[in-house]
């Protein structure tokens, strides 16, 4: 069993950020389709309130991947939070604007400049978390220069890489495509038609860049047998995907891009394995599921609580999900919310 | 002027964690509070307490989100700007951050979003319990977190391995003595915040509702209760709105305080034994000695023991506050030093691990200015808001408060005073570890072994440049975003229950909405 705990830790940080991409997913991509894709206020709102009563527990996976990772394998945490130090900073300032954009947009929902700003803080804020997300996961396979005590010593540039890009670009693109997917299955009329059209035109376009990073690992770490099936197994996903979408198959179409997606991860995570966050100065340097990791009472411990939780936790969020399961039109959506101004009144007014 | 990367991560955890700790309280506190209006009515029935529940259950939502956006960053900069820290602690101190997402954020954040959304929704009692939920969530990470940051004040539950701590027992990690007295020493702070807002905001429309000569007093002073019916929401029921949150905001305030002088009591205690030199500093306490100040002058920022002079001293509290009795002596800055440097060295170690600090003089005493007068306001806002508490409670017993202006902007700026008590609280306790990010705990008190200098925690290859730029930004984002927090909070106090029930201008008109289906309970009940 001691043997095992890195390695079911391993499993547990990816299937962490697995579920932060497939839930947030929807949510950063919705984000950005509120600049993009609304066409009046009306829908903006009703985009907004697809996501509304979820996004904030969604977002909590970031968190408890960030959190994990700190607790199981805390070298990993260290260097990789450490030499990403800009990129994660700009993350942080996109994820906080986004989320204070959520909550406060609507709440002066009269006056049109506070209406207007908060919703590109929203757009703008996701794309940013987006990117700087996936260009993270893309450098913890793909490596930095990391130095015997696992520091950075590339300079505050050192992620700018083209893999960092790929990933950080595929991500974007894959939340936008994941959006209109989940736009597709919480709304009607005119939105869902819409979003459905637009995601068939696009998917191939949009999946390209998040292909070409999970090929690139694969070739720059001889993915084998095991890595390469994998990615069969995502571009058949994203393939049928593809095709259900075009002949209204939303549901499905959804089912097969979430395969896709945990295909690809899979095939990122496996391939580099047991390395954690290479280094690209000297292999020596590489960070792996054994040099990074916690001790084993505390990976134990960690993984005892990690089995109660989150089968807990998946069930009450899907319970929240079913509450709010009913698609949404532009009539749901109430007129906008007023304040009234400072409440005055006089004797002369009494009963 | 060479920049210190130690000194500007300080600053920015500083900043952000003090920030952060604005929104956590007000959350902790306030929602328990709305939690409690919420039962009411349910219990009861009485629109009145469905109306208190809307009302501050809006000005807990605007305020909840900033608390989870700027907790955000307190997980990710642990990483990011101490990575010699994380890898230092990260066996024992990562477990319960992990927890505390695990256990507790998911909780708070998927119920709240059911809470917010699932008016109309969900049946009355599963949207009551949705609402505990989440605010059981928010205390357990409060329970959480504190252990973590109990750790570094006194290490327990590890074993010293290749120079780094092991987790050995983690059943003592979570019943440190520490955690448990601070999270209810905080907790019961926290609620103190959340019980001075209810007050606060309840005396101001009392008032508004006296000076605009809705309610008036008769001959015995006792209220009369009025109403102007062209004005949205200011019926009788919502003088009751505010006469209730007031008594409760009062009453819990009264409670509260009393709980965490307790619980404060106890945590000082434990901190005299386990970290000494934090409570010496505190007191700018040289010598041993029983004696506490009550006003002590001189040049407290020189740090130096000879540039201060104690102007007035009570013998014996400080043995009282320390031991429980009036005799014990309180081993003082002075003796402490040499203990202090027998234990851990007059010198950092030659290490490039320790930066610029690298074989310097280590200055074991903590910033006396900011622990002494940290520790006082702590304990003084604490006092002033409790007795604020009390004089409300004998003032507003015949039914309403006095038509006087400046008596209800003390009420609003009291608002303040518990705000300001914990943050004091917290960069006392914090500012007072120093120069130790882990501090080390005398024996029997703790491991004594286990300690880490805050000089050696920073990441070695993040640069002043980069720290500066982070720093900059963070303090920037976070004081627009201050200014919007504010500003939403004041129109929607100002525009009272009306504001969070919009139905209530509408009574009569335009309040169905026609829809697709035509059926209006199409309409969201709440919307973004």
């Amino acid at each position: 069993m001691a043997e095992a705990l890195p390695v079911i830790w391993f499993i547990l940080i990816a299937v962490l950020w697995l579920g932060y991409l497939f839930l947030e997913g929807f949510d950063l991509g919705i984000g950005i389709l509120m600049k993009t894709f609304a066409r009046d206020e009306r829908e903006r709102r009703l985009l907004l309130n697809t996501i509304g009563p979820v996004w904030d527990g969604n977002e909590v996976w970031l968190i408890t991947a960030g959190g994990a990772m700190f607790a199981a394998f805390p070298h990993w945490y260290a260097s990789l939070f450490s030499a990403l130090y800009l990129p994660l900073t700009l993350a942080l300032v996109g994820l906080i604007l986004r989320a204070v954009a959520i909550e406060y947009r609507g709440k002066r929902g009269t006056s049109q400049r506070w209406v207007d700003g908060w919703t590109w803080c929203l757009a703008i804020g996701s794309f940013i978390a987006a990117f700087c997300v996936g260009a993270m996961l893309a450098l913890t396979t793909t490596g930095l220069p990391l130095d015997a005590n696992g520091d950075n010593i590339g300079g505050p540039f050192a992620w700018v890489t083209i893999p960092a890009v790929l990933g950080g670009v595929g991500t974007v693109c894959f939340s936008i495509l994941h959006g209109l997917l989940f736009l597709t299955l919480k709304t009607d009329g005119d939105v869902r038609v819409r979003a459905r059209v637009l995601a068939t035109r696009w998917a191939p376009v949009l999946l390209l860049p998040l292909v070409g990073w999970v090929v690139w690992v694969q070739v720059q770490s001889s993915g084998g047998v095991l890595g390469w099936s994998l990615v069969v197994v995502a571009a058949v996903a994203a393939g049928y995907s593809w095709t259900r979408m075009r002949s209204g198959g939303e549901v499905s179409s959804f089912l097969g891009q979430s395969v896709f997606l945990a295909a690809g991860v899979t095939a990122i995570f496996t391939t580099v394995f047991p390395v954690v966050l290479p280094s690209s100065l000297d292999a020596a340097h590489d960070l792996t599921i054994h040099t990074a990791s916690s001790s084993g009472y505390t990976l134990g411990v960690m993984f005892i609580v990690a089995v109660v939780a989150v089968p807990i936790v998946i069930a009450y969020q899907a319970w929240s999900y079913s509450v709010f399961a009913k698609r949404l039109t532009v009539d749901h959506i109430p007129p906008a919310h007023t304040v009234p101004a400072a409440i005055r009144g006089h004797a002369s007014l009494t009963v | 002027m060479e920049l210190d990367p130690v000194l500007i991560a300080r600053w920015q955890f500083g900043i952000t964690t003090v920030y952060h700790f604005w929104m956590v309280p007000l959350t902790l506190g306030l929602g328990l509070l709305v939690a409690v209006l919420q039962t009411m009515w349910h219990r009861t029935g009485n629109e009145v307490w469905l109306r208190a529940t809307k009302f501050w259950g809006k000005l807990f939502l605007i305020n909840f989100i900033m608390g989870v956006a700027t907790g955000l960053v307190q997980e990710f900069q642990f990483g990011m700007a101490w990575s010699e820290y994380s890898r230092f602690v990260g066996d024992v101190f990562g477990a319960p951050l992990a927890m505390e997402a695990l256990l507790a954020f998911f909780l708070e954040s998927t119920f709240i979003g059911l809470w917010i959304f699932g008016w109309g929704r969900l049946s009355k009692r599963l949207h009551l319990t949705v609402l505990w939920c989440a605010v059981i969530g928010s205390w357990i990470s409060a329970y959480f977190i504190i252990v973590a940051n109990s750790w570094m004040q006194h290490p327990v539950g590890v074993e010293m391995i290749d120079g780094r701590p092991v987790m050995t027992d983690v059943w003592a990690v979570l019943t440190n003595n520490t955690a448990l007295a601070a999270t209810s020493h905080t907790i019961a702070g926290a609620v103190s915040v959340g019980a001075a807002f209810l007050l606060g905001i309840s005396w101001y429309h009392l008032w508004r509702r006296r000076s605009d000569g809705i309610d008036t007093v008769d001959d015995t002073g006792r209220v009369v209760v009025g109403e102007a019916t062209d004005v949205p929401g200011r019926d009788k029921a919502d003088y009751l709105v505010w006469w209730r949150s007031l008594r409760l905001g009062a009453w819990v305030a009264v409670f509260s305080f009393a709980a965490v002088a307790l619980t404060g009591d106890i945590q000082a205690k434990l901190m005299y034994e386990q970290q000494p030199m934090k409570m010496a500093s505190a007191e700018a306490a040289c010598h041993d000695g029983t004696q506490f100040s009550v006003l002590t002058v001189g040049d407290l920022n020189s740090n130096r023991c000879e540039d201060v002079t104690p102007v007035i001293e009570i013998p014996g509290i400080l043995s009282f506050l320390a031991k429980g009795d009036f005799e014990t002596d309180v081993p003082g800055v002075n003796s402490l030093i040499p203990e202090y440097e027998e234990s851990y060295g007059t010198h950092m170690p030659e290490d490039p691990m320790y930066g610029e600090y690298s074989g310097q003089e280590i200055d074991y005493q903590p910033s006396m200015f900011v622990t002494y007068w940290g520790f006082r306001m702590m304990i003084g806002f604490g006092a002033l808001a409790a007795a604020a508490a009390v004089f409300a409670l004998i003032v507003t017993r015949k039914g309403t408060v006095p038509r006087s202006r400046f008596l209800s902007h003390l009420a609003l700026w009291g608002i303040t005073a518990p705000f300001i008590a914990n943050s004091a609280g917290w960069i006392f306790t914090e500012m007072g570890r120093q120069p130790f990010v882990v501090a080390p705990n005398p024996d029997p008190s703790g491991i004594d072994g286990v300690f880490l200098f805050t000089a050696a925690a920073v990441s070695p290859t993040v640069t002043p440049a980069m720290l500066l730029t982070s720093v900059c930004v963070l303090t920037l984002l976070y004081g627009v975003l201050m200014v919007f927090e504010l500003k939403l909070i004041i129109q929607y106090v100002r525009g009272g229950v009306a504001s969070a029930m919009p139905e209530l201008a509408q009574r009569e008109s335009a309040k169905t909405r026609a829809t697709a289906t035509g059926d209006e309970d199409d309409v969201l009940s709440f919307a973004y």
